[in-house]
């Protein structure tokens, strides 16, 4: 058993200053997680060579993977920061951002754009009023339990860290909001706008951008199945596709 | 966006549904969060929201759910606005499920529901076991729909430092903290609705999420804003231990049949079914946490003399227990490293809610005009004890309510407050940085925030004595006057976390002021407050809402009366059925 913890924490003060690297030890206790790691330097912020220094920035919330919020590189694997258990990593452990998102600074990203393009998808219901209007669709068990395997997703980024077609510099939306696109084509309501999410879905940026690598299902925390549902949502575009064919000659 | 637009502080669970509401009514919001709305604090909630729709035949009632939560409450909740919550909690169920929320289902397709603390009707409906987060994303999904038609604009990663008042003392905007700049801006609003949520923090080590920093309500608090009811603190019975929080295990765990147990004499020894025949391991949480702190701590009787009981779910099918309580049960393997289909989980009591909060009135308002609270950041709904899943209703119960009356207080005309007013705001809450980023003394804001947390855990939560209580309010003095002496390590301009940190840890230790001189001065035991000293519910002399006034010398406490009118009082009883 170790009796410390290394860490090496990629910093950076801000989207347009020099990257450089810190090395910070801590003491080893048992169960502990990366996150908890990151608020014992915070407590007293000095590098493994004695030289104090400021706290690296992160972004964390609940603590309990749920918010998605503390998603940053670890070891090369990108995952939270609040579910990785030290006793499981090589050390020293390596703590990087994310790198498809801007630098807000240090391991902290600003995912905006993830929000912008769920906003395009339209992925939503169009309820008609917040008035009592009664009990929503019936639903059976079985669709339950495929919705809400879906609808778990919290927007962390994962897949889309590794998605070789995804990028700042391109409009591909990426597997999660793909995903989101089937969740809502599946609810009996929500699927009266289907042609609509699946006419954004088909334009540049939308599904055919996939290249298929399946990278994504490979790192989703929430296993949420993405690979299929992209391969369910290309059979509604074929059908869409016709459906539009047809309505337009 | 118009200065027209209404603000929004916070989106959880209450600030998304007020935004919907008043988006609704065709008026304009700006939203402001720490963090991006959709990773608030509400996502954690596990177990369910309330509403009686008896699908199972039971013959529950919107009326009996309001009796079970002016009974779990100990009689401290006024009365007609939990009712009005509890009258309205089905259509906030069908709400719900029209927007798409992903709740379990019956085999005929129907909602299902679950049982829960304090009750013995099946009123929780529930996804999964996070249905917290399923509530928040379908509230935020309608709130990005009104985004994407230009009436919502939403601040994250913006702190609220203040609110704006003018001569009048009427709230008319706040001043807000661009985190990733450091950059305070004034925003003018015809109205101001809180919904920033719990205190969390101010224990230290709870169930709640790191963002629960008690800043928000302390800074309108000092700004005249009035608190009521701080030293009624939901201590849960049923968490893990770990080194950065305490996490929490669902009592819809034992509302799924869940049981609780230690060994006494060599044997199993199932304690809340022996003492609550009629309740069983579903007696509410104010009572459920005594009970295991008294047998762990008076009694020595935890497993291995360990800080623990058995909450065990090894008796329920593997089937069941994945598609009703696998979200729950994740985090227990993920962090306690063990199998908890098949083996008995260890937990402990841990702070986990506030029932206290901004006082507002019947329409959500604080006594300051055009400034509203909603959540868990007002005290309106749960007395001196919440029953479980009572707090997602209450929270999007009064975000449904607020929308109409701040929107129609939203359209008086009003004399505009002069730049100069801004202006200065800013200047303050600049000032107060500069303080800050100045401060070089010995102390280490973070030492001060753990030894704070440790003692009002240890001492301020399920077992309360006046002489421990004196002790506490003159540490935190002492804390208080080291917090004026900290040494700033990063100085950026640019998120600085550190700052933002030491800033708001001064306003935790005056609400942790606040939670110790209230809990000082009531002399009785009530729900959650429980002073052995004075063992019994006082209903005449204490049957009273705590108010608590800003001052700089002193805080002001003084009671108002309880509205009682439609429930006569009785006594609190879970060994038999009432
Ligand atoms: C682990 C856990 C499980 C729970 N399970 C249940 C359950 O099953 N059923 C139930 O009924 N209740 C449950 N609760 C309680 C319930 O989740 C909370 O009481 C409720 O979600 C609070 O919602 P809210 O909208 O008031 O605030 P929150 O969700 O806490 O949101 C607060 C918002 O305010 C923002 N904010 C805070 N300060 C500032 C600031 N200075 N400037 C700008 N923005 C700010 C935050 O960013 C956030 O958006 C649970 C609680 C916990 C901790
Ligand atoms: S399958 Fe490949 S290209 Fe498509 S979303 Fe996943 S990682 Fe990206
Ligand atoms: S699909 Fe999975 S990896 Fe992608 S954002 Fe959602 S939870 Fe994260
Ligand atoms: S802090 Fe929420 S996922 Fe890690």
């Amino acid at each position: 058993m170790p009796k410390t913890v290394v860490f090496r924490i990629k910093r950076q003060a801000g989207p347009d200053e020099r990257p450089y690297w810190e090395e910070f030890e801590i003491p080893y206790q048992e169960r502990l997680n990366v996150l908890f790691c990151l608020q014992t330097i915070q407590r007293n912020p000095v590098t493994r060579l004695g030289k104090p220094t400021s706290a690296p920035v992160w972004d964390q919330s609940c603590l309990e993977e749920v918010c998605g919020a503390c998603t940053m590189i670890i070891n090369g694997v990108v995952r939270q920061a609040c579910t990785a258990l030290v006793d499981e990593l090589e050390q020293p452990i390596v703590l990087e951002p994310l790198t498809k998102f801007p630098l807000i600074k240090d391991l902290m990203v600003d995912r905006k754009r993830f929000f912008d393009d769920l906003k395009k998808s339209k992925t939503w219901v169009a309820i008609d009023g917040t008035h009592a209007l009664g009990a929503g669709p019936g639903c059976s068990q079985e669709l339950q339990q495929i919705r809400y395997a879906l609808a778990r997703c919290m927007t962390c980024g994962c897949c889309l860290e590794v998605c070789p077609q995804y990028g700042p510099e391109r409009p591909f939306v990426g597997a999660a909001v793909l995903a989101q696109v089937r969740l809502f084509n599946l609810h009996p309501t929500g699927a009266m706008q289907a042609d609509e999410r699946l006419e954004e879905m088909s334009k540049p940026g939308g599904i055919t951008d996939c290249g298929n690598a399946q990278n994504c299902v490979r790192v989703c925390p929430k296993e949420i199945p993405l690979t299929e549902s992209i391969a369910a949502l290309g059979r509604q575009m074929v059908g869409y596709g016709l459906r539009k064919f047809f309505t337009k000659s | 966006m118009s200065e027209r637009a209404i603000i929004v502080v916070g989106g959880g669970l209450a600030g998304l549904m007020a935004t919907i509401r008043i988006c609704e009514l065709g008026h304009p919001v700006k939203l402001f969060s720490y963090v991006p709305v959709k990773r608030s604090h509400s996502v954690t909630a596990q177990g369910g929201i309330n509403a009686s729709i008896n699908v199972r035949g039971e013959g529950d009632s919107p009326q009996i759910h309001f009796e079970e939560t002016i009974v779990g409450s100990d009689f401290l909740a006024n009365q007609p606005p939990a009712k009005g919550m509890c009258d309205d909690a089905p259509n906030i169920v069908y709400l719900l499920d029209r927007m798409g929320v992903p709740f379990n289902r019956t085999p005929e397709g129907n909602l299902d529901f679950r049982g829960f603390g304090g009750t013995l009707y099946h009123r929780t409906a529930f996804a999964g076991a996070t249905t917290g987060q399923q509530l928040v994303y379908a509230l935020d999904e309608q709130v990005r729909r009104y985004e994407a038609e230009g009436l919502v604009e939403k601040y994250e990663y913006w702190s609220m430092q203040n609110i704006l008042k003018d001569s009048e003392g009427r709230c008319r905007g706040i001043a807000a903290l661009n985190m990733p700049t450091m950059e305070v801006t004034a925003f003018r609003a015809p109205a101001v609705v809180l919904a920033v949520g719990g205190p969390g923090l101010v224990f230290g080590k709870t169930t709640n999420s790191m963002i629960n920093t008690a800043s928000a309500v302390i800074r309108a608090f000092k700004s005249g804003a009035r608190f009521a009811n701080p030293e009624f603190v939901q201590v849960h019975p049923t968490a893990i231990a770990g080194l950065d929080k305490r996490r929490l295990i669902s009592e819809s765990v034992r509302g799924e049949g869940g049981r609780v147990w230690t060994y006494k004499d060599g044997k199993k020894w199932y304690f809340f079914e022996e003492m609550y025949p009629a309740y069983g391991n579903l007696v509410p949480r104010d009572i459920a946490s005594k009970v295991i702190y008294d047998i762990v701590v008076n009694q020595g009787l935890g497993p291995d003399g360990g800080r623990y009981v058995y909450l065990d779910v090894s008796h329920i099918d593997d089937d069941v227990l994945r598609r009703k309580l696998g979200g729950v049960l994740e985090i227990y393997e993920k962090f306690m490293g063990e199998d908890p289909y098949h083996n008995p989980m260890k937990v402990y009591p841990a702070v986990h809610y506030s029932m206290g909060g901004l006082w507002v009135d019947y329409s959500q308002m604080t006594n300051i005009p055009g400034l509203y609270a909603i959540g868990e950041c007002d005290y309106q709904y749960h007395g001196a004890n919440r029953l479980g899943a009572n707090s997602l209703l209450s929270c999007i119960y009064a975000g449904r309510i607020v929308g109409a009356p701040a929107v129609e207080y939203a359209g008086q005309e009003l004399p505009e407050i002069p730049d100069s007013t801004l202006a200065e705001v800013v200047g303050r809450e600049e000032q107060a940085f500069e303080e800050v980023f100045a401060s070089d003394g010995e102390q280490n804001a973070y030492q001060i925030q753990d030894e704070m947390g440790e003692m009002m855990d240890r001492d301020v939560t399920i077992v309360r004595e006046n002489a421990v209580l004196d002790k506490v309010a003159a540490e935190l003095e002492d804390l208080d006057a080291r917090a004026a002496r900290v040494g700033l390590r990063d100085r950026g301009r640019r998120m600085n976390a550190e700052a933002i940190f030491t800033r708001e840890l001064r306003d935790r230790l005056l609400y942790a002021k606040m939670i110790v001189k209230a809990a000082r001065a009531r002399e009785e035991s009530r729900g959650a407050h429980y002073k052995p000293a004075f063992a019994k519910r006082n209903d005449d002399e204490w049957l009273k809402t705590t108010l608590v006034d800003y001052s700089a010398e002193e805080l002001k406490i003084s009671y108002e009366p309880v509205d009682i009118s439609l429930l006569p009082l009785r006594e609190r009883r879970y060994d038999v059925k009432h």
